[in-house]
């Protein structure tokens, strides 16, 4: 492997993606748990546990499209196209879930709560599910003509593996969120949702031990590169033990430390996936020559050359910031006049 | 309907609705800045009410904005798949700095300037409010960039043919300063803060009329109007330079303007009126060679006509023309409006003219139709054309998606945007109807004032 622009563009983009997963992951996460929480005051603490952070979260989603849009257009021309009604609905459910949580407590009457309670939480889980299904199909493979077309179907995207690869985004973000709502909560809540957490690491648990039968089984250049290198085994140790360490920090009583180990289970996912799909980046199926990969599918390197000297600038300056934002509000949720 | 038609509107409706807010959120960025420079300098618990209050209507547009704003950048992909293939090296690089520059910045601090009033100081609250104003103007530049070099691409060379043609970057600060990007983006941030400001005039003069929380309206309306008659005069500068640079780099899109059909070196100006297209003339007010003047600064100059350009490179003509024209009326009034705002302002008698009040109230209409229109004369002058002379609108669509999944998503974003404007204008209204809180007139935490200060107020 050398590191050539592409090279690198590949990684970038793969981080801002994991970026997406570890940040809005846990807020989609709380939305998903949002309807078990019962007391309107306790769905208050949750929602301000995310209020100031959210919003700064889902810009990595939009500065990852514009990254692939930039880095790789023909990937991003043509799975936003051929994902073309799976994206509007994820695009309808990630508006629904951003508007109610600015909506929902502007007003008392019970419906009008009720109503956004259910439209936050629908959101986050189908907006969970479909970018699970989305990944799902890009381990999976999609059909690609020689035109570089996606030539499938919409229902062609909902096939076993993709919506098994959702219903495992789900827990994941279920567990991430049901972690990081212990951090940030107290008292009676901060139990209730310590056994959510115990549970949601169970389902997620099933649910990615399924995920990776499923792959060996039927998705076997899924495993390629890791089968062609034994030592990469090591990140999926990595990865059992960073979710083993879960109730583990909890016992300890160190939340903060539980959440990190879900971050790095998260990280060590992504980093599978894409060690496993490079130079891809989707993968054809059934004819894998009409693959997109990171040179096919590239913009020149002069704007990758470019877009590296942006992101070289922006990218530390990003996380500087971000990291002190989240410092200012560290700590247990109270809820006071300006709070959702 | 085909999928060019469907796709056309589904882009220009999603567009229109989410360009209702992010001018919103530029101008009432600039008069938080603003209100809360005043609060920092004085320390007039006044100016932190109004601070704090402005701020709840921010983030009501700031949070539709957002969300309707993630739906464009899909949009190139899902119904444009081809146009991204073809541009993505160059117009890609601007969306993504968009999002590295602007929305980390805006969304980031707007989490201090919401939530951190009693978490923070008063001068790092003021640092936040200052990046969110930051980070919604950088967000305008991006975008402006990108759009502008949809009109006058520069800094760019074609790769390839036919089907794998596309722009690739040669110069990327050509691509930046494009001939059109720095004149389109001043007119852009003008017509913002005039949306920003108007709002906070109408607003203020609806509490006048009413008789309500008379102090903060008239601190209100002080900013407000100022703030508009300064960007309602650099707007007409604006606009005429913008004006020059499309006769200098985009003759067809001026002649659709103006309904100009013959070449001429006496160009008229129409300020009011209709295109006859079938007669080929401009039927209502003109003024004999005012455009070659405003384009040549001199009474002689070749402005080239419609005639002059082939059928199949020529805008739409009384679209561009009741757009064009109907922008500028309206950019003229709102400069009449805050000038005589301003000057019943310093006469001391604004608050007696209830006429002006009423149509104060109502200002704030101004500016958000003269952004839609502005834009609707600047995309459909651009037709045929998706890139200028590149690539025409028809060859930019996405080869894969039919025209009943294109109606789908317009059906359901149709409905949906209904949905989010019946609540935003509900909200609004209810924020507007509440006023000002009045515990805001003594800050609390850590933005409590000095004690000397409160002495004397």
């Amino acid at each position: 492997m050398n590191f050539d622009l592409n090279t690198i563009w590949f990684i970038l983009v793969g981080v801002l993606f994991t970026g997406y997963a570890m940040l809005d992951g846990f807020d989609l996460g709380v939305g998903a748990l949002h309807l078990f929480v019962k007391k309107d005051e306790e769905r208050r603490i949750l929602l301000n546990a995310i209020g100031p952070v959210w919003d700064g979260n889902e810009v990595w989603l939009v500065t990852g499209g514009g990254a692939l849009f930039a880095a790789f257009p023909d990937v991003y021309a043509t799975v936003f196209s051929g994902f073309y009604l799976a994206f509007y609905l994820l695009l309808a459910s990630l508006i629904f879930r951003a508007v109610a949580i600015e909506f929902r407590s502007k007003q008392p009457m019970r419906w009008w709560r009720q109503m956004w309670d259910i439209s936050f939480s629908a959101g986050s889980i189908f907006s969970s599910l479909l970018l699970g299904v989305t990944l799902g199909n890009l381990a999976w493979g999609i059909p690609i003509d020689e035109h570089g077309e996606f030539a499938g179907t919409f229902l062609g995207l909902l096939m076993p593996y993709p919506l098994l690869v959702g219903v495992t985004t789900v827990a994941l973000f279920m567990m991430h969120g049901a972690i990081y709502g212990v951090m940030k909560t107290e008292g009676a809540l901060h139990d209730q949702l310590r056994g959510w957490a115990m549970n949601a690491i169970i389902f997620f648990v099933i649910c990615a031990a399924t995920t990776s039968m499923a792959t060996l089984l039927y998705v076997p250049h899924m495993a390629d590169r890791v089968r062609a290198n034994p030592w990469l085994f090591s990140i999926v140790l990595v990865n059992m033990l960073a979710i083993a360490d879960i109730p583990r920090e909890f016992h300890h009583n160190r939340d903060w430390r539980a959440f990190l180990s879900s971050c790095l289970a998260m990280i060590t996912l992504m980093l599978l996936f894409g060690l496993n799909l490079f130079p891809n980046l989707v993968y054809s199926r059934p004819h894998p020559e009409n693959s997109l990969n990171i040179y096919n599918a590239a913009s020149s390197p002069k704007t990758l050359g470019i877009m590296l000297v942006i992101a070289v600038i922006g990218v530390p300056i990003v996380i500087a910031y971000t990291g002190c934002i989240y410092w200012i509000f560290r700590g247990k949720v109270k809820i006071d006049r300006m709070s959702y | 309907m085909d999928v060019l038609t469907l796709s056309r509107i589904q882009f220009g409706a999603t567009i229109a609705f989410h360009y209702l807010y992010p001018p919103l959120s530029i101008g009432l960025g600039l008069m938080l800045v603003i209100m809360e420079a005043a609060w920092l300098k004085t320390s007039q618990p006044i100016y932190h009410q109004m601070a704090r209050f402005w701020t709840k209507v921010f983030a009501l547009t700031f949070a539709i904005g957002v969300a309707t704003g993630i739906v464009m950048e899909f949009e190139f992909g899902t119904n444009w798949a081809t146009y991204s293939r073809f541009v993505g090296d160059v117009f890609g690089s601007a969306l993504a700095a968009e999002g590295i520059f602007a929305f980390f910045l805006e969304s980031g601090f707007l989490a201090i300037l919401l939530f951190g009033w009693d978490k923070v100081g008063r001068k790092l609250h003021f640092f936040a409010t200052c990046m969110v104003c930051l980070g919604a103007h950088f967000s305008a530049v991006w975008i402006v960039v990108a759009n502008s070099w949809m009109q006058t691409p520069a800094g760019y060379h074609i790769v390839g043919q036919g089907l794998h043609a596309r722009a690739e970057v040669t110069d990327f600060w050509q691509v930046v300063f494009n001939p059109s990007s720095m004149d389109r983006l001043f007119h852009t941030v003008c017509g913002a803060w005039q949306t920003g400001a108007f709002l906070v005039i109408s607003v203020s003069a609806w509490y006048l009329l009413k008789k309500k929380h008379l102090q903060f309206a008239r601190a209100s309306l002080r900013f407000g109007l100022i703030v508009s008659l300064a960007a309602a005069l650099l707007q007409i500068l604006s606009g005429d330079s913008s004006a020059r640079g499309v006769a200098k780099n985009q003759p067809a899109k001026l002649a659709g303007f103006e309904g100009l059909y013959q070449t001429t070196s006496n160009a008229p100006l129409a300020l009011f009126g209709y295109v006859d297209e079938r007669n080929q003339k401009v039927v209502g007010l003109q003024v004999p060679d005012l455009l070659t003047w405003m384009v040549y600064r001199q009474p002689n100059g070749v402005v080239t006509g419609l005639n002059d350009i082939p059928p199949a490179d020529r805008p739409p003509v009384s679209a561009s023309f009741f757009f064009f024209h109907g922008m500028v009326a309206i950019g003229f009034a709102l400069l009449a409006i805050a000038g005589l705002g301003c000057f019943y302002l310093w006469r001391g008698t604004l608050s007696e003219k209830r006429w002006l009040l009423w149509i104060l109230v109502f200002s704030v209409l101004g500016p958000e139709l003269a952004n839609q229109l502005g834009w609707f004369a600047a995309e459909v002058g651009r037709q045929p054309w998706l890139v200028w002379h590149e690539l025409r609108t028809p060859d930019g669509l996405s080869a894969v998606v039919k025209a009943n999944a294109v109606l789908s998503s317009l059906i359901l974003f149709t409905f949906l945007y209904f949905l989010l404007f019946a609540v935003f204008i509900y909200l609004l209204n209810d924020k507007i109807q509440h006023g000002p809180h009045e515990e805001d007139l003594i800050p609390s935490g850590k933005l409590a004032l000095p004690t000397a200060l409160t002495e004397n107020p």
